[in-house]
Order: C-alpha cells, then sequence, then structure tokens
C-alpha cells in the first residue's frame, strides 16, 4: 500500500486550497527553475529512466515519446497537447486533477513542454468540465502572474504559453488525431497515421498528444528523480496510478495508489469492498469501458498494473475500476456499453461505423435471448472483423468488452438463448 | 529508391510512393473504394488492407508510404478475411437494390462483391435508410447506396475548388451532403458521378435511360468550348444518352465539364432535319436538289464581291476548308471565322495559341489573367490553374472581372489601364511577373472581342516581351479561346482576304446592300438583325438564330456525328469520330459544301474525307499529325494604338447558354435556372419527363 510520502496527487479530495499558495504549500513550484536546468536531454532521461508510461489508456512510454520530437526545429514551432478530454466511462481521475490540483498539470505542461522544445501547450478539455476548466484558466491566471509561465517563464529564459480549449462533447474527440483535427477547428475524425504527431500534429506542427496524468506527475518524477518512481510498483509498470472504483463498492473512490496493487486489496482498503462482500462479486471492468470484463475468479489475484492485466486478456487503461456485484445483468451491462460504442463511433471508416451498430444490435438482442446460439459464434466474429482494421482504436474498443463477455460468460449468453426459446415453444396459448 | 518485396516478389518504387502503389506496380490488383490518385488518401474504407512483416495488424496499404525492406503480403488467408470483413460490413446496410440502380453493370461495390462477398447476408437487423439530397438538376442522390468513401467531398473540395459537400452527423448517423440543400454550382459537379463508385451519386438526366451494356462506346471530342476535352459518346440506336470523360493526361485528365457531360439532351432537339426554304416568307421544307438549285441560281447573278461567310464557334475543320475553298472559287474575299469580332491576326500563329499548354500551366510559376474568366470560359483550365495553385508557389494576377476562381487572384485592375501600365512596367506586378522563372499570361476573348483588340492584343504582346515570357525554352503567352472552332479557323485563313471584311463589315455591307449573299456555317452568334435583306444559306444543326433568318436552310451534323477535325485552343488537332448518324435528310457539313459547289458550278475537288483532310494537311501540316503540338514560333503582332478604357467582361455569362446544342438542351436550361438564377431561358421544362420531347 501507498505511503502517504510517495503520494503525488495530495490534494486529490479537494481539502486544501487549489490555489497558486496551496499549491506551493503542497511542494509544486518548487525550484522549477531547477528542472528545467537539467535541460531536455535530462528531462527526458530522467523520465526514461523512471518508466513512466502513459496514463491515458494505452500505456505508452512517455520519455521514448517525448523523444520523438524533432532535435532542430526546422522553421516550425512545435507544441504540447493535453488530453483532458476524459470521456472514458468509468473515468474521473482528470477531472479531479483540473479541479484540485491544477497546477499540478500547468507545471507539468512547462516541463513537458520545455523538455520536447515546444512553445505552448494546449490543453483540450472536455466541454462539460465546466467548473473544472476555471479552475484550470484561475490556475494558469495565477502561473502567468506569477512569471511560472509566459515569457521567461520561472526566470529560464524560455517563453511557454499555455492554452486552454474547449471541446464539445464527442468521445471519439478523446482519441489524439481526432482532438488534432478538433483543435483544428475540424470534424473530430481520427487522421492516419503515419505520419506521426511528433512529425505532423497541430496545423502541421510536430505535437505530443499526452494525458493530464502523465503530464501532471511529470515534475514530481523530476523532483524526486526517477529511481524514487521507479522503486514503486513493479518492472515495466512504476510508479502511482489514481485509480477510479466505481460500480457496487461501498465507497466509492478515486484513489492514488501504487502500480501493481492486488485487485482484491485495492477494492477493499480503498472502496470499502464490495457491496456485500467479495464473494458477491460477479466481474469487473479493470479499466474503463473499453477493456474486457474479468470474472471473479481472476479478481482475486489478478494485480493492478498493465502488464499483469494484459496476461488475464484485459486492461488497465485508465484505470477506472468498474465493480459489478452478482445482482448485475451482465450481458445487459455490456450491451449498454455496445450502445455507447455505437452512438460515438465517427463513421469515418467502414469496419468501425457498421460493426459497432451490427453489435450493438445483437447484444440488446441477446440480453433477452432473442437470438440463436449460433449467433453468438457470429457476434464474436463480427468483433474480430472490427478489431484491428480500423484506423484508431475505437474499434478497438468496441469489440474487447464484448470479447470479453463472450470469453467469461458464454454459458449464461447460452442460457438466455435456450431460455427464450422455451418460453416461445411452451409458452400456452394466449388467453 | 527504396526496394519492397510484395508477395516474394522484389520491386523498386518511387520514394514517397505507397504500399498500394508499390503492389500495382508488382502487379497485384488491391481492391479500393476511396482510394483515387488524383485525390488525397482518406484511408476510410478499409478495402485495400494488406499483411505487413513486423505489423501487428493488417495496414491500409493506400495510407501506408513504402519504406525500404518493407515485406508486404497480398493474398494471405489474413488478408482475405480481413477484406471479406470489410465487404460484408460495407453491404449490411447497403440495399440490395442492384436491379433498379443506375450504376448496376458498372459499380465498384458489385464488382469486388463477385471477389470478396459472401452468397448470403449474416445480418438479420433492419438495414439503414438514409434522406436523399438534392443536389440539383445534375446529380441523383440515392444516399442509402453511400458507402461514405468520401471521394465526392474531396474532389469538390479539392479539384472543384467549392466546399459545397460535406459528411454531417457521426457513426451509423454519418450522410454526406451538402447540409443546406441547394444545387452544387461547380462546373465540374457532374465528375463526382464518375467517382462515386457506387450508385449513390448517379446522372439525373441519364436516369434509367439505359443499361451500360447496351450502349455503344464511341472515343471522340467535345465542342463546347475550345479545351477539346476528350470524350466518350455512349449512344444507343440513334440517341446520344450520355457523354463521359476519356483519360488525356495533357488536356483534361480525366474530368469533364458539366456543359460536355449533359448537354447531350440538347442534341435530339431543334434539329434541322431537312433542308428548308423561304417562300412567302415561310420556311418550308423542301429538297436537296431544289434548295442547291435555289442557292445556285441566287449565286449565278451575285458577283463574288457581294458574297460573304461567317463560320460559327462549332464547325469543323473539314467543312471551313471546304467553305475556303468554295469562297476562293466564287471570288469573295468576306470570309470571317471570328464571330465575337475578336481582333486575332493569323500572321503569327504563336499570337493566338495557348503556347504554354494546357498541362504546362503545372511548371509555370506565376500567371496574369487578362479579361478572362477561364471558370466560365474553359472549366479544365482553370482546374488546372487550381492544380498549380494546390502545388504552392504560384501568384495568380489578373485584369478583368473580379472572379472568385476557387484560388486567390491579385486584382491589378479591371481594363486596359491597368494593362497598358503593365505594358510599361510602371506596376510593381510587373517586376513580380518578370521575377517569375516561368511566367504566363492568359488572354480572353473578352479583352480581345472589342474594338480596340488590336492594342490589347499589342500590350499583351509587350507584356510577355517584357516579363520573360517569350523565351525560346519558354513561351508564356496564351490565348484562351471559347470557340472549338477558332484555332483551325484561323489556321485556314478563314479571316478576311485583300479588301475583304470581317463580321462587323459583313453586316454593315448586308444593311447596306453591298452584300447580297451571306453562307452561315453554323454561326448563330451573331446579330442576325443586321444582315439586312441579304440572301442567307444556312448550313447547321440546329433552329437556333441563324436557321430562323436564313433563306435557305441546309441540315449539317452535329459534333457526334461526323468523323471531323478540331484544333483545340493549344493548337492541337484531334480527330472526331462519328457516334450517331445526322437526323433525316442531314449530311456531314463538308459533303454538303461540296455538293453545294457543283451546283454551283464550281465543284471542289475533293470527293471523300480522305481527300479532304488531305487537303487540311496541305494548308496546314499539323492537320496531318493529330494530338500533336507544333512548335509556334514567336513574331511581333498586335497594334500599338490607344485602348478604350471601358474594362473587360467576359464574353461567357451563362456558362450553361454557350452554343446551340447548350441553347437547345433542357437540362443546361435547368442548370441555368436553378444554379445561375438566369430564369427566362426556362419553363420550367427540366421537370418534365423525358419522354416528352419531340
Amino acid at each position: 500500500m501507498l505511503g502517504d510520502k510517495d503520494r503525488i496527487f495530495t490534494n486529490l479530495y479537494g481539502l486544501e486550497d487549489w490555489r497558486l499558495p496551496g499549491a506551493r504549500a503542497r511542494g509544486d513550484w518548487d525550484g522549477t527553475r531547477a528542472l528545467l536546468d537539467k535541460g531536455r536531454d535530462g528531462i527526458i532521461r530522467e523520465i526514461k529512466d523512471s518508466g513512466l508510461r502513459g496514463r491515458g489508456g494505452a500505456g505508452f512510454p512517455a520519455g521514448l515519446k517525448w523523444s520523438f520530437m524533432p532535435r532542430e526545429s526546422d522553421g516550425r514551432p512545435a507544441y504540447l497537447v493535453v488530453n483532458a478530454d476524459e470521456g472514458e466511462p468509468g473515468t474521473c481521475k482528470d477531472r479531479d486533477i483540473l479541479r484540485h490540483d491544477p497546477h499540478k498539470l500547468v507545471e507539468g505542461c512547462l516541463v513537458a513542454g520545455f523538455a520536447m522544445g515546444a512553445c505552448a501547450a494546449y490543453i483540450y478539455t472536455r466541454g462539460e468540465f465546466h467548473r473544472e476548466i476555471r479552475h484550470l484558466q484561475a490556475a494558469i491566471d495565477e502561473a502567468y502572474e506569477a512569471g511560472l509561465i509566459g515569457r521567461n517563464a520561472c526566470a529560464s529564459g524560455y517563453d511557454f504559453d499555455v492554452h486552454v480549449h474547449r471541446g464539445a462533447g464527442a468521445y471519439i474527440c478523446g482519441e489524439e488525431m481526432a482532438l488534432i483535427e478538433s483543435l483544428e477547428g475540424k470534424k473530430g475524425q481520427p487522421r492516419l497515421k503515419p505520419p506521426f504527431p511528433a512529425a505532423v500534429g497541430v496545423w502541421g506542427c510536430p505535437t505530443t498528444v499526452n494525458n493530464v496524468e502523465t503530464i501532471a506527475v511529470a515534475p514530481e518524477i523530476l523532483r524526486r528523480g526517477s529511481s524514487w518512481f521507479a522503486g514503486l510498483g513493479r518492472p515495466n509498470n512504476t510508479g502511482t496510478k489514481i485509480f477510479c472504483i466505481s460500480g457496487h463498492v461501498n465507497e466509492p473512490c478515486n484513489v492514488e495508489e501504487e502500480m501493481g496493487i492486488p485487485m482484491r486489496e485495492l477494492i477493499e482498503k480503498h472502496a470499502g469492498g464490495v457491496r456485500g462482500g467479495w464473494d458477491n462479486l460477479l466481474a469487473v471492468i479493470p479499466g474503463g469501458a473499453s477493456v474486457p470484463v474479468i470474472p471473479r475468479s481472476v479478481c482475486d489475484t489478478v494485480l493492478m498494473d498493465f502488464d499483469s492485466l494484459k496476461d488475464v486478456k484485459s486492461g488497465l487503461g485508465t484505470a477506472a475500476v468498474i465493480v459489478m456485484d452478482k445482482s448485475t445483468d451482465i450481458v445487459r451491462a455490456i450491451a449498454r456499453l455496445s450502445r455507447f460504442y455505437m452512438h460515438e463511433s465517427c463513421g469515418q471508416c467502414t469496419p468501425c461505423r457498421e460493426g459497432t451498430g451490427w453489435m450493438s444490435r445483437v447484444m440488446d438482442r441477446l440480453v433477452e435471448g432473442r437470438a440463436e446460439i449460433a449467433e453468438i459464434d457470429l457476434l464474436e466474429e463480427v468483433t474480430y472483423q472490427v478489431e484491428g482494421h480500423t484506423i484508431c482504436a475505437l474499434g478497438d474498443a468496441a469489440a474487447w468488452p464484448v470479447q470479453g463477455l463472450i470469453r467469461h460468460f458464454r454459458p449464461e449468453l447460452e442460457r438466455r438463448v435456450v431460455e427464450n426459446t422455451l418460453s416461445d415453444d411452451g409458452a400456452p396459448a394466449a388467453a | 529508391m527504396p526496394t519492397v518485396t510484395i508477395d516474394g516478389l522484389e520491386v523498386e518504387v518511387e520514394a514517397g510512393a505507397t504500399v498500394l502503389q508499390a503492389c500495382e506496380q508488382a502487379g497485384k490488383e488491391i481492391p479500393q473504394f476511396c482510394y483515387h490518385d488524383r485525390l488525397n488518401i482518406a484511408g476510410n474504407c478499409r478495402m485495400c488492407l494488406v499483411e505487413m512483416e513486423n505489423s501487428p495488424k493488417p495496414i491500409a496499404s493506400c495510407a501506408m508510404p513504402v519504406g525500404d525492406g518493407m515485406v508486404v503480403h497480398t493474398n494471405t488467408p489474413q488478408v482475405r478475411k480481413a477484406r471479406e470483413g470489410v465487404m460484408e460490413f460495407l453491404l449490411i446496410n447497403h440495399p440490395l437494390d442492384c436491379p433498379i440502380c443506375d450504376q448496376g453493370g458498372e459499380c465498384d461495390l458489385q464488382d469486388q462483391a463477385m471477389a470478396y462477398g459472401m452468397d448470403r447476408s449474416r445480418y438479420r437487423e433492419n438495414k439503414r435508410a438514409v434522406t436523399d439530397k438534392d443536389l440539383g438538376p445534375l446529380v441523383k442522390t440515392a444516399m442509402t447506396r453511400c458507402i461514405h468513401c468520401t471521394r465526392c467531398i474531396r474532389f469538390a473540395t479539392e479539384i472543384a475548388g467549392v466546399e459545397e459537400l460535406g459528411a454531417f452527423g457521426r457513426g451509423e448517423h454519418m450522410e454526406v451532403g451538402n447540409y443546406v440543400e441547394r444545387s452544387l454550382t461547380s462546373e465540374l459537379s457532374g465528375n463526382i458521378v464518375d467517382l462515386c463508385p457506387v450508385g449513390a451519386l448517379t446522372s439525373k438526366p441519364y436516369a434509367f435511360a439505359a443499361r451500360s451494356w447496351e450502349l455503344d462506346a464511341t472515343e471522340t471530342i467535345d465542342v463546347h468550348d475550345a479545351v477539346g476535352s476528350n470524350v466518350r459518346v455512349d449512344s444507343r440506336g440513334r440517341a446520344v444518352l450520355r457523354v463521359l470523360p476519356r483519360l488525356h493526361e495533357d488536356i483534361n485528365e480525366e474530368w469533364i465539364s458539366d456543359k460536355t457531360r449533359f448537354a447531350n439532351d440538347g442534341l435530339r432537339r431543334q434539329r434541322l432535319d431537312r433542308p428548308y426554304l423561304r417562300r412567302g416568307g415561310r420556311l418550308e421544307s423542301t429538297t436537296w436538289a431544289d434548295a442547291f438549285a435555289a442557292i445556285a441560281d441566287r449565286l449565278k447573278t451575285t458577283d463574288g464581291d457581294h458574297i460573304a461567310a461567317i463560320v460559327g464557334d462549332m464547325a469543323c475543320a473539314e467543312s471551313m476548308v471546304a467553305l475556303k475553298d468554295l469562297m476562293t472559287a466564287l471570288g469573295s474575299p468576306h470570309v470571317d471565322c471570328r464571330q465575337d469580332g475578336a481582333k486575332l491576326e493569323t500572321g503569327v500563329r504563336a499570337s493566338y495559341l495557348f503556347n504554354t499548354m494546357i498541362a504546362g500551366i503545372e511548371e509555370a510559376d506565376a500567371c496574369l489573367l487578362i479579361g478572362t474568366n477561364p471558370r466560365r470560359e474553359a472549366a479544365l483550365v482553370n482546374a488546372r490553374l487550381r492544380k498549380r495553385y494546390l502545388a504552392g508557389g504560384f501568384r495568380v494576377l489578373s485584369v478583368g472581372p473580379d472572379l472568385d476562381l476557387t484560388f486567390p487572384v491579385a486584382r491589378l485592375g479591371g481594363g486596359p489601364e491597368a494593362l497598358a501600365a503593365l505594358a510599361e512596367g510602371s506596376l510593381p506586378a510587373s517586376a513580380e511577373l518578370g521575377d517569375a522563372a516561368r511566367p504566363m499570361l492568359v488572354l480572353g476573348q473578352g479583352a480581345l472581342a472589342r474594338p480596340d483588340g488590336s492594342a490589347v492584343l499589342g500590350a499583351a504582346r509587350r507584356i510577355a516581351e517584357r516579363c520573360g515570357m517569350a523565351r525560346d525554352d519558354w513561351n508564356g503567352f496564351n490565348v484562351l479561346h471559347t470557340a472549338a472552332a477558332r484555332v483551325a479557323g484561323l489556321d485556314l485563313g478563314l479571316v478576311p482576304g485583300e479588301g475583304g471584311r470581317d463580321v462587323s463589315g459583313i453586316l454593315e455591307g448586308a444593311g447596306d446592300g453591298d452584300i447580297e449573299a451571306v453562307f452561315l456555317l453554323g454561326a448563330d452568334e451573331i446579330d442576325t438583325d443586321g444582315l439586312g435583306d441579304a440572301f442567307v444559306v444556312y448550313l447547321g444543326h440546329h433552329g437556333d438564330a441563324g436557321a430562323s433568318r436564313a433563306d435557305v436552310v441546309l441540315p449539317g451534323a452535329a459534333y457526334v456525328e461526323k468523323d471531323a477535325t478540331w484544333v483545340n485552343t493549344e493548337g492541337r488537332a484531334q480527330l472526331g469520330q462519328r457516334a450517331v448518324f445526322p437526323p433525316g435528310d442531314a449530311r456531314e457539313d463538308w459533303a454538303v459544301i461540296r455538293a453545294l459547289s457543283e451546283a454551283a458550278g464550281h465543284a471542289l475537288p475533293y470527293d471523300d474525307l480522305a481527300a479532304v483532310r488531305a487537303r487540311l494537311a496541305d494548308v496546314a501540316p499539323w492537320f496531318g499529325a493529330p494530338d500533336e503540338i507544333w512548335p509556334a514560333t514567336w513574331g511581333t503582332f498586335g497594334a500599338d494604338g490607344a485602348m478604350d478604357p471601358r474594362p473587360f467582361a467576359s464574353p461567357v455569362s451563362d456558362f450553361y447558354m454557350t452554343d446551340a446544342i447548350c441553347r437547345a438542351s433542357e437540362t443546361m436550361a435547368a442548370c441555368s435556372a436553378r444554379i445561375l438564377g438566369n430564369n427566362d431561358a426556362w419553363d420550367g421544362a427540366g421537370a418534365r419527363d423525358d419522354g416528352a420531347d419531340g
């Protein structure tokens, strides 16, 4: 269990002042100039050594990503784009960072932007985050006023601007390439890769897109040293992470914990345990709506980090732990997710546009068992026809929950089909 | 150059090429819907997936640039499965209405479903239905069939340069349309019909007219403007049902203008299908023999100096050379092919050609437009200018009307004042043009068809010489014609001879009674009231202005009805082929003139097409070398005189109504009314069924 001394987000619950004086009291903006003095290479090396992996879901090594940015400008400016379009169902960590610890993000923007040679950061926020944006903007204004960002930021001689952009409420705009399109004022549809954003990003300039949490933890890592961060968690899954525990638990919460904490410990220590006790657990979606569900048998032992969850054919995703007890209609729950993906597919490429609708409709019928047994196989085949064939990862995200359901709950699906068939056949003649 | 291995075959491809291009180079056919080599890459149909070693997922070959040492497999079970999956997705919401779909028989989706489709549908849900969009009189929509490849959107945005199409809604509800429903305003809009891989966008005038396999295709040349677009005319029996573009990289690439494509219904209306003779003030049908006799009678009593001929804008070279020879035999110097009065000269061939050539626009780096609206006068020249603009480093200046040409134009002035200043080098823009490595200018007919046209021509020549447009290695002087007949007419010398009268002189003479007989070869765009009491013979194919004034009407053949030669604005001779026969008694124009010459006692010395063509090649050798560009040498032309300060205006005010065929076309009338708002040409007839025409 993570000790208080190792906590990064010390105001996660908003119990203290989120403004600049409060943030400074908690250690933010402390010696930022010294951090910048490490130089671009020094910062990137430190982040690489820390083993920090992207907190937005895909888990790409952050230091490596930053190092893709061009060393020498060819005349184009470079940009840091912070993805605060937190729309993954079950996830609410960035929101708490924005409203309770905005200075961590602003400081992170400066440090990370400096490390990648960016002249400005654009924070693309989910439009619904009204109060959060006001906090964030207030924090940015404070930082400008205190000379922490802007011209000659932190007296380092480096000029750095931070802008907030409000999204208009599309899940797909959280995908990095669609986010870039949206930021440019276009329809939020993912662009093709390559070229990757580090070569051609916002307005055709080198860009790195990072999650809020990834950027917000960077200054603390630099201050405490990479070995401190790397010493937490497990190899390749280092550091701390904010987990969002929701669903059938006694005390749903956000909590910062060490990577690799056993799921059972996470739920029982921080969220007051599963409603009705661990034995009442049916299944958990461990990383936000897009990762496959895992049944209780797996939950007993699995560790909460990228590699452990991958080994059980799920994923850490955004670490949004959605707990479902035995009262859950698991088929209906997954069918609801399928409908979400149908609604949020951008419609650009064929497999996702057509496949999400197909999956959702079959899932809707399976809830009541209005299908044939063979259609379960058909559904599974459709998920594989979508997965890996689309421009962005939304196709995969739509396929995985259904795959997880079929993998672990096929008997439940078949039972419903059989019962539905029997009730049709055996039903008494209409009275 | 990177080397890639495709299905075990090593190929060397150009750097920057895509995997799809490499596959095609290796002879592997990759199925595709959204990819089009003249449009930006969208990568959204996912049909072109191939397997690449070291990539966990199949890649979209259209969007992936090649890298050295790449190993690609195009025919593994995994690839096949991926494509079958995509095909199934495309079909689940595609209606099974092929039997009533106009795309049937030439549908990419149909063809590829044969290769990758299943024999039955596994989709048990209801299919999606999408509201059709009203895109105007030319493009018919059946949006339920749309597979969202976005080719039409990309064409409109990139090539046509009008942002009138887009996708709205998302996921399953994504629809292609223009949001605010109104007609497409681009003059290239018909090309989206060709681009649409399915039957979502089809030709409205051609709707339900024929099946592709019933049609006879004839490759010929378009004459609605002076571009000389290469077209394919699809006919059934005696009817031309549609016109499609034919690839010619140097002229029209694979696009054609809407006038070229959709004016063909004009070929069925207002046709002259038998000779007419005016008796007692009324035109009455007659026989060829009587018509010729009437003309011969008149010519016998008329001295050659009182006979004149005016050539229209769609005349072929064969008929023009025959007319010229006949007029010479009759002793008349009063011949003119410049209906609009353009002050073009025949002395220096470079003075009336588009010397840079249409494809050459892509090599230019600055352009001056003088009194022209290329978008309306030659839509494909404008498309080429836009293509050059999109490639970057191309500055366009203009002296003339203020226009939206789909690319930015810096307007220097409206008329001759700015032109004179440029010729003297007293504008900053002169230096701008002079500093360009390959500057060009485009001189429109709007600047030449005025009394001071010669002075304008001279000023343009001086600008060309001052700004380095007339060099041995680069000729940037271009005249943009609007008439398909014009260059050949000038080549063949259909201009007033020694002491001869030009068009205005002929009309003046006819009014005075000095000109007693006037021969009109398809000339409809003149002031026919000015012909006074002259005896008028009209040879042409449509009952337009010329025929209604004529005393004798001789029915000729329209451009799709004859084997004939036209020379486009570049000076490129091209052979058209007969797709259908002329209606009724109508005959090929040169043969009519040949028969008339015999009746008039001056039999011309050629009896068949080969002999006429030999005569053409005799006059100008390029007529014997179709599709070749003959270098034109520079010389002195134009006058030095003062210019009238009146601003230049484009000769084409209504793009859809420029010649007799268009004026007879209901489709063009509907376009003119709905797109340009010119309702006087239209009585709502476009809404009628096609069967209602007479």
